[in-house]
């Protein structure tokens, strides 16, 4: 599938920058995401990556830079107004909340609730039921705490928070780090179900094989400068390994 | 959690009676428990234990702990803790003791015996408690200092502000109708407790078909009829047993003489008279009520498990943890101000060491409830029998004539030992702390 990279990207995180300190995490660093499109962020760790992203998700407040959603200027100082421009993130091992069940982690922060104010349980579990049901057929265990769910499953609920509340932008870290080999699969068509939907996705991963087999492009970071954006492609694994590693654009896959 | 529950749509062969009702295991072990003792130590004391007389005194002396013990849950399940509750206790004590003694009657000149004195002072109470335990709360969520040591700080501080504000003296008698939330000063009587045993068995039985009607309309699996009859008749049993218990204790005669001697009237001959529900008791029952309606049906109650599950979780999806701190504190505040003013009505005065060792009591009745000190686990109920197992094993040691300190050694290590059972229970459940 080739990715229109002639129009509006999605979103532009232009010149962000971010220090600690007197350490700069992130270094006037600037990417962007066009629709239907995976981008992969890579890079080791404390390049980074996870703080370039936590800018998008307003979990981090950056000190200098501008984000651009589809073309308009975006304002984000929390997670809720991430939310509002329909960003959303799944985390690692932050997603859930385990001792709620699938439903209540699915609408955690945006409970349904009655007319009298109340959160309307069976309600959530229903419309949960309902998206399961199209993302993971197999799912059963609704009322059962997410503790007690296999690392795919719990996955499929974190994915599934995101297409509920439409997001066009999701970001995603290690989305397959703790998964086995079946699970990590039906994340990769997961992944391929949001792309023809036209979600734009950034993906943070340490993975190589992943990133070849998941991504379109990837923007390498390395001591919190971004190296260079590259065709996936058309890149080797060894050149994306050089960037990694040595921090060398090979400027001729640049994307 | 038992498994049965987590079924998909469609009906699954019930394995058995147990897993058909849907009750908490734990719920269960907990009543198996409470069942033991009062057993043990009704055969220990020849049949004294389980007397009405003894069951409404082990009720009223429940009250006081398990009402802060409702809030203690919130508190625990954010991974927090309070160690403040008793000596805030003292201190909202000492505010409603002198408001209704000295400022009201007397500096704002209502005189005693004012309708209004005991609404003001209460409210004055309330309002005293929330201030208290939001600023617990701001410590902690705002200011990141731990809350074992804010409330371990509080401990010392508010002990010694009621000291201060009442110069250490004891302050009564309160006022009348203030004592009447005490508990044995005010009760319904066995009329007024028949009629709001009856709602209360209607509540439940409406809740129970409310909870499948809505399972049904979303195609979600229900349980069997029988199994809903059984569980509906057991519910309605023990609200209306409990009802029969307190209205068969009977108000002693001569005492029976004098109040009717005060209302100018005689007394007929061979007239007995039940105590019934106690005002103490029926507040304590709204506030459960409440408890368990914030804790499973609201959002506040949602973020307060999801805080506790996974704060970074809750943080990510939006939820303010930090004023989620503060109004947690401010409820345990507004509950202490409440305890205060059932255990000083009980005493009908205020006394500089009111609430002594209450924090370790209402804790302890939270754990021994099953609310896991690593967070976002607990229940209200389970926090209230707590403090009912608790307050059972302390009264029945001392009508058999166990010694203090042994009574206090014996307490201790029925709270190790729950906590361990609560471990292991959660381990072959499959359940992680």
């Amino acid at each position: 599938m080739t990715i229109d990279r002639s129009g509006t990207p999605l979103v532009e995180m232009r010149d962000m920058v971010k220090s600690f300190g007197g350490i700069h995490a992130v270094d006037h660093v600037t990417v962007n995401l066009y629709p239907g499109e995976v981008v992969g962020i890579l890079g080791h760790n404390g390049a980074g990556k996870s703080v370039l992203m936590k800018m998008l998700s307003g979990a981090i407040q950056r000190d200098a830079g501008d984000i651009v959603v589809k073309g308009q200027p975006a304002q984000i100082g929390n997670p809720r107004d991430a939310r509002r421009y329909r960003i959303e993130t799944i985390y690692q091992y932050l997603a859930l909340a385990d001792n709620l069940d699938a439903a209540a982690n699915l609408f955690l922060g945006r409970e349904l609730v009655t007319p009298l104010g109340l959160v309307d349980d069976a309600q959530m579990e229903a419309e949960t039921r309902k998206i399961m049901k199209r993302l993971n057929p197999n799912f059963r265990r609704y009322t059962a705490p997410v503790k007690a769910l296999s690392g795919g499953q719990r996955q499929s609920v974190a994915i599934a928070r995101a297409v509920y509340f439409n997001a066009e932008i999701l970001i995603m870290d290690e989305p397959t780090a703790a998964l086995g080999v079946e699970e990590t699969r039906m994340v990769a068509e997961l992944i391929d179900e949001l792309k023809r939907q036209g979600i734009g996705i950034f993906l943070i991963d340490h993975d190589i094989h992943q990133v070849k087999a998941l991504c379109d492009r990837a923007s390498v970071m390395k001591n919190g400068q971004l190296v260079g954006t590259v065709d996936v492609h058309r890149a080797t694994e060894d050149d994306l390994l050089g960037m990694i590693i040595a921090g060398k654009n090979p400027e001729h896959l640049a994307a | 959690m038992s498994d049965a529950t987590s079924t998909g749509a469609g009906p699954r062969p019930r394995r058995n009676l147990l897993a058909a009702l849907e009750i908490d295991t734990r719920l269960l072990g907990m009543i198996g428990a409470f069942f033991v003792i009062c057993m043990v130590f009704n055969v220990w004391t020849e049949g004294r234990f389980l007397t009405p007389r003894n069951i409404f005194n082990l009720t009223i002396q429940t009250v006081s702990v398990a009402i802060m013990a409702t809030g203690m849950v919130f508190v625990i399940v954010t991974r927090h803790i309070d160690l403040s509750v008793g000596a805030l206790l003292a201190t909202c004590s000492a505010v409603m003791a002198m408001t209704q003694t000295e400022i009201l009657p007397n500096a704002l000149g209502l005189g005693f015996g004012h309708p209004l004195i005991p609404w003001v002072t209460i409210l004055v109470g309330v309002v005293t408690g929330v201030i208290i335990g939001a600023f617990h709360g701001y410590l902690i969520g705002y200011l990141t200092i731990p809350a074992f040591i804010v409330t371990l700080g509080g401990l010392l501080v508010w002990r010694n502000v009621a000291w201060f504000l009442t110069r250490g003296q004891t302050i009564g008698p309160l006022d009348e109708t203030f004592q009447t939330l005490g508990g044995i000063n005010g009760t319904l009587g066995e009329t007024g407790s028949w009629i709001l045993g009856g709602l209360a068995a209607a509540a439940a039985i409406w809740g129970l078909w409310s909870v499948r009607r809505n399972k049904i309309r979303h195609d979600f699996p229900v349980k069997p009829v029988w199994a809903e009859v059984t569980l509906a008749a057991i519910v309605v049993a023990a609200i209306l047993g409990f009802v029969a218990t307190l209205n068969a204790y009977e108000i002693p005669v001569r005492r029976l003489a004098q109040m009717f001697e005060a209302r100018g009237e005689v007394m007929p001959e061979g007239l007995t008279v039940g105590y019934g529900v106690p005002y103490s008791v029926l507040l304590l029952i709204a506030i459960a009520t409440v408890m368990t309606i914030v804790a499973q049906k609201t959002r506040l109650g949602r973020y307060i498990f999801a805080a506790g599950g996974n704060p970074d979780a809750a943080e990510l999806s939006g939820i303010d943890t930090r004023l989620l701190t503060v109004k947690v504190f401010a409820i345990v505040g507004a509950l202490c101000a409440l305890s205060a003013v059932v255990a000083s009505a009980r005493l009908t005065f205020h006394s500089n060491d009111i609430g002594t060792l209450d924090e370790l009591r209402v804790i302890a009745a939270a754990v021994i409830g099953g609310t896991a000190l690593a967070g976002g686990v607990g229940t209200i109920y389970g926090a209230i029998l707590g403090a009912l197992i608790m307050q059972s094993l302390q009264s029945g040691m001392a009508m058999v004539g166990v010694d203090a300190p042994y009574q206090n050694i014996v307490v201790g290590v029925v709270l190790v030992v729950a906590v361990l059972v609560d471990i292991i229970y959660r381990r072959r459940t499959g359940d992680r702390i």
